[in-house]
């Protein structure tokens, strides 16, 4: 049967469907738009980097420019994952520097990425544009030197939240005085002191310079001075926002940002002295993202400054803005988005500041496009949650955190089921959840019969037995992610559920009750699923089966088992007294 | 403003007992019906009495400082953040009640001196003189994260020792009392768990990473 149109045609049409997902399904569509697409194909996302290799990717789609993996489970960001569990970069960048040499971006997250492969990326990618390290570790300075002196059309590079080993701060001044082309640079992780007069004639030199967050070690009294050298700032990082309170260095400030007409994100925020906060007062009418979750700034500093920001779409925050600050934020910011609030003192049982549920209250009811949520708080009622998911059924994202483990609902001291299934019942978006408090299996039933769209859930301290999970499992269709820490969830559930899992890309249980035997079970039933034993007491092959699994993550791959594992992992399929 | 005070007493682990006089409780105050979610696990070394005071320090009193580690990984909060967070306490022999500072708001040992400073002489205002409060005589304006220059040993060697009546020593993550500048910075940050203001006479009993042939004279 002949094409209706041309390859070329085709290609083209195809060139403006970018979402992955739909560049998955066009590939289904038959083997011709199957081999087009593939070519054709410039990003490549991988959410967990072992569910496929370096090769199978390289060979299925050859012309590659940007890729995106994800490593290590999300768990990790709170040091559940061991150390030495995987996630390394470097097999990737050994095999896409030979078949990719027109490589241009490169985004991870969560992997552990060497200075030898950051020196590949940087001698291998004639093109190389955009780097993107979000959470990763296992990397130094002079990892960035390379970068810095051999990317010759660097475009991007950003650090956020990485682990690197600050030798110094010299790799900066390996830009090379020809370098012009950085939009965005991202180096808030690093503790290091970077040379300010290189930091300063970078800036000068990058006319499209949009992005810049500084680290902490950039002082107060020099932000004017870079600032004057890029006006034409998008967003901004600020260092430590502290000095020596001084009129003339604060109005230096206050000229120097009201020159930065297109400034609309600022981040940092470190040891703020309230005294120079007025400085930015001149932008926050244009601001749509503030990021003050490192300020520890009290209540009426905090209000100050929200209240003057009508336009803000995204805010992070400390829960020093209280509940007072947050009623105030309802009433200033109707275009806000997104909103996470921190716990300024997560290790402490009481409450030394007034944030409490009607806060979060408060913002749902005057915040009408309000769709993600991600809140630390000390109490929680079934009342809130309630007038919550009633005010905001366009929720998409809800994160709740209540620090102490198991707690009821204050008021009523029943369970928090209701409220949690008053949120999936009304936001038939939502796509991400985090539980916490009391809550039975009774919440599951919920989940699993409301959450349609639910795409990722968090689960810690919470059930009563394996029906919880099975509820989950059996109920939300569209569940990717699930991640479960102490809840008394157990063999039964998984192993009635074993086709879902392949449906989904990852499942992590931890200090559960899981037992060994069920994990080599789900294994031999699932031969496409990695089902990994975490167990860091060793000694693995002489424990019986019915005793508990420590840690067990599971996840579909068409790679087979890993080559990479640590000692303390296991991969089922290659459990010894199960393969005789 | 009356108070009672209890002292803060301590016991601490000597260089030689490696942790063998483990005090496995922590006596806290707590008022009746407060629930503690969490049991406290084993705290090596030391007992802390937090006072009494007026009615609101009370309930200040009972509320338990929970021990991060005793909950693996919660709350659930990123390690780039609890980073930020390295709140320890602060306590000054003899004082009523304690402090808490922020480790991470300092960059070097200078600027931490200064705050414990601060707090010293806050506590200690019309009981002791300027020469007892040996910070300030320790500071060395050379002194860089590189060298670290044991600030408090130095104040063995000379004659103005003798009048210094307080030490600033810390807990390490191990439970280990140390001098505060011995490690590099960075690493006291990281581990550091606890500071005391510590009366020179009960130190010579205190475990301490110590190079000096030099004895110690008691007060």
């Amino acid at each position: 049967m002949a094409l209706s149109f041309p390859e070329e045609v085709l290609e083209h049409v195809f060139s403006f469907i970018t979402s992955h997902t739909d560049r998955n399904t066009v590939s289904l569509v038959c083997k011709s738009w199957y081999e087009i697409e593939r070519w054709c194909r410039r990003r490549v996302f991988i959410g967990n980097c072992y569910a496929v290799s370096p090769g199978i990717m390289i060979r299925r789609f050859p012309e590659v420019r940007c890729v995106e993996l994800k490593g290590k489970p999300h768990f990790a960001d709170f040091n559940l994952v061991p150390d030495g569990w995987g996630g390394y970069f470097y097999p990737w960048v050994c095999e896409m520097s030979r078949a990719y040499p027109w490589l241009e971006e490169i985004r991870l997250k969560r992997m552990v990425v060497s200075d030898e492969g950051l020196e590949l990326v940087s001698k291998a990618f004639k093109n190389f544009k955009v780097l993107v390290l979000s959470s990763c570790e296992g990397f130094s300075t002079d990892g960035l030197a390379a970068i810095a002196a051999n990317c010759r059309n660097l475009r991007e590079l950003d650090l956020r939240e990485s682990e690197v080993e600050d030798l110094s701060g010299h790799w900066l001044s390996h830009f090379p005085d020809s370098c012009t082309s950085l939009q965005s640079l991202n180096m808030s992780c690093l503790s290091s002191e970077v040379s300010f007069s290189a930091l300063q004639r970078l800036i000068a030199r990058s006319p499209n310079l949009k992005t810049l967050r500084l680290n902490r070690a950039v002082p107060l009294e020099k932000l004017s001075t870079l600032l004057h050298r890029a006006p034409q700032l998008v967003e901004l990082g600020t260092g430590a926002y502290s000095a020596e309170a001084r009129p003339d260095v604060c109005s230096n400030l206050a000229e120097a940002f009201s020159r930065c007409k297109e400034l609309k994100g600022l981040s940092g925020f470190w040891d703020v002295v309230p005294f120079y906060l007025p400085a930015i007062y001149s932008v926050c009418s244009r601001l749509t993202s503030l990021n003050l979750s490192y300020a520890t700034i009290q209540s009426p500093d905090v209000t100050k400054i929200v209240t003057q920001c009508p336009n803000l779409q995204s805010l992070s925050v400390l829960d020093y803005i209280e509940d007072t600050g947050l009623n105030a934020l309802s009433l200033s910011c109707k275009d806000l988005r997104e909103l996470r609030v921190f716990p300024s003192d997560p290790f402490v049982a009481d409450a030394n500041v007034s944030l409490t549920e009607q806060g979060l209250v408060a913002v749902s009811e005057g915040c009408y496009k309000l769709q993600s949520v991600l809140y630390f708080c000390r109490q929680m009622s079934n009342s809130a949650l309630t007038t919550i998911a009633k005010n905001r059924p366009n929720l998409n994202c809800f994160r709740l955190c209540i620090l102490e483990p198991r707690a009821p609902d204050y008021l009523t001291l029943e369970p928090l089921d209701n409220g949690f299934g008053a949120i999936v019942e009304n936001c038939k978006q939502l796509q991400r959840l985090s539980l916490s408090g009391l809550l039975t299996d009774r919440v599951f039933e919920y989940i699993g019969k409301r959450a349609k769209k639910l795409e990722m859930l968090s689960i810690a301290f919470a059930g009563d037995s394996d029906l919880g999970l099975h509820h989950v499992l059996s109920g939300c269709d569209s569940l990717r992610k699930l991640e479960i820490r102490d809840c008394p969830f157990g063999d039964k559930a998984l192993l009635a559920n074993v086709s879902k899992l392949e449906t989904m890309r990852s499942l992590w249980m931890s200090s559960c009750s899981v037992s060994l035997g069920a994990c080599k079970r789900l294994s031999q039933k699932m031969p496409r699923l990695n089902v990994e034993v975490i167990d860091e007491q060793g000694d693995l092959d002489s424990r019986p089966d019915s005793s508990p699994v420590e840690k067990l993550y599971v996840y579909r791959t068409v790679a087979g088992p890993r080559l990479d594992m640590p000692s303390f992992i296991r991969n089922m399929a290659q459990n010894p007294t199960y393969m005789r | 403003m009356s108070f009672e005070t209890s002292e803060i007493t301590s016991e601490l682990t000597t260089a030689d007992d490696h942790g063998l006089n483990l005090n496995e409780t922590e006596l806290t105050l707590g008022l009746p019906g407060e629930s503690r979610g969490r049991k406290l696990g084993k705290k090596r070394g030391l007992i802390e009495l937090k006072s009494i005071n007026d009615e609101k320090n009370q309930s200040d009193a009972a509320k338990a400082s929970l021990d991060e580690e005793q909950l693996a990984g919660w709350p659930p909060v990123t390690l780039y953040r609890k980073k930020n967070f390295r709140f320890v306490k602060v306590a000054v022999d003899g004082a009523p009640y304690l402090r808490k500072i922020n480790l991470e708001s300092y960059g070097d040992y200078q600027q931490l001196q200064c705050v414990l400073f601060e707090i010293f002489a806050y506590f200690t205002i019309g009981n002791y003189t300027s020469d007892d409060l040996e910070f300030k005589n320790c500071y060395k304006p050379s002194f860089t994260t590189e060298t670290f220059v044991p600030l408090m040993h130095d104040s063995f060697n000379n004659s103005i020792a003798q009048r210094i009546k307080y030490v600033s020593m810390y807990e390490d993550n191990d439970g280990d009392w140390m001098i505060v500048g011995d490690v590099p910075w960075m690493m006291f940050v990281q581990t550091c768990k606890r500071i005391r203001l510590m009366r020179r006479s009960e130190d010579i009993n205190t475990a301490r990473r110590t190079h000096s042939e030099c004895s110690v004279s008691s007060c």
